[in-house]
């Protein structure tokens, strides 16, 4: 099996598992709530004392974030995997 | 916050038992990311301990990243593919089995590649941005969070890696192995964290076997998956002659 083959079928691998879960009949919203953690841990009596800085003000600007950090992510991944590419073809 | 239904043993009674929701299906009503321990959620002495460790790992692993940049320049791009790395599983929060979210962490592929130490660095890094743009996790448990994600992690996914090897597994299983355990690692350090914050009535020991038993179900399919793309994103890597791992 060619490298870039092997690589593919690992990637796909990885979807399949990660995606598996939402075509199972698994009850659940999929979501957590910083709302709900924190009552929890309050419920022992606990109160927290620091609070973030800065929150994101709704779960739409949160998403933004979130896929703001996974396209520098992905991006830097890209750039470096395709100029170590363009690389070994000039050699 | 995101993940990881709430472990019963940390409130009173049977308060955190998943109760109905209008609608119909049971939603599990308390759920927590047991990865990045929330903004102001670990007591004053417990944010500060977990800081005075965890600053000592950071302030080594940037003096080797300085070193390692000074002795091999030619190192910053593979370099910058591990934090890469990082940010983006850390940003991917995917179903699991429990019927909640969890985050893969991805920090497996620079400990192989890098050493644990250098980690420890892009780690922070990227829970830095979290805590600070997102309200994931946050400033005072920053040190607890460095300790499980930018040190256990990648700390077992090395020595997993090394172990396998010299036990004469073949290199993607060792990889494999390395990443998808250091994974596990960091939630099993964070459920440690949070059980000797929070033991409940029930004591340390049972309050860590119920959030380890409850994020175990959650995240092995996701350390899976982890381990799987780090096997290729090494390969990707190494085909092109950049990584070679073990150099740590």
């Amino acid at each position: 099996m060619t490298s870039s083959r092997k690589i593919s079928l690992l990637v796909l691998a990885a979807a399949l598992l990660a995606a598996a879960p939402l075509a199972l009949p698994i009850q659940g919203s999929f979501t957590g709530s910083d709302d709900a953690a924190r009552e929890a841990i309050s419920a022992t009596g606990y109160t927290p004392w620091f609070t973030p800085l800065w929150r994101p003000p709704g779960p739409e600007v949160e998403s933004l974030l979130f896929a703001l950090q996974a396209a520098i992510g992905a991006g830097g991944l890209g750039y470096v995997l395709g100029r170590l590419h363009g690389r070994s073809r000039r050699q | 916050m995101r993940a990881h239904a709430f472990p019963g043993g940390v409130t009173r009674g049977t308060e955190t038992r998943s109760r109905p929701v209008a609608g119909g299906g049971v939603r599990r009503r308390y759920e927590v990311d047991l990865m990045h321990i929330m903004e102001g959620f670990l007591p004053v002495g417990h944010a500060a301990a977990w800081t005075a460790i965890a600053a000592p790992f950071v302030g080594f692993g940037a003096r080797r990243v300085v070193r390692q940049l000074r002795q091999r320049p030619e190192d910053r791009l593979a370099l910058g593919a591990a934090g890469a790395f990082v940010f983006v599983l850390s940003a991917l929060k995917l179903p699991s089995v429990t019927g909640s979210c969890s985050h893969p962490t991805g920090t497996g592929l620079g400990a192989m590649s890098f050493g644990p130490p250098v980690m420890a660095v892009l780690g922070t890094i990227v829970l830095l941005f979290q805590a600070l743009l997102l309200a994931h996790g946050g400033l005072t448990t920053l040190g607890a969070n460095v300790m499980s994600m930018a040190v256990a992690g990648p700390w077992t996914a090395w020595a997993v890696w090394r172990l396998a090897m010299r036990a004469g597994a073949r290199k993607g299983l060792a990889v494999f192995l390395g990443a998808t355990l250091g994974d596990l690692a960091t939630y099993v350090v964070t459920s440690a964290q949070l059980a000797l914050a929070f033991p409940g009535e029930a004591g340390t020991g049972a309050a860590f076997v119920k959030f380890a038993a409850i994020f175990a179900v959650t995240q092995v399919p996701l350390a899976v998956a982890e381990g799987l793309l780090t096997v290729a994103v090494m390969a990707a890597l190494e085909g092109k002659g950049v990584l070679e791992g073990g150099r740590a």
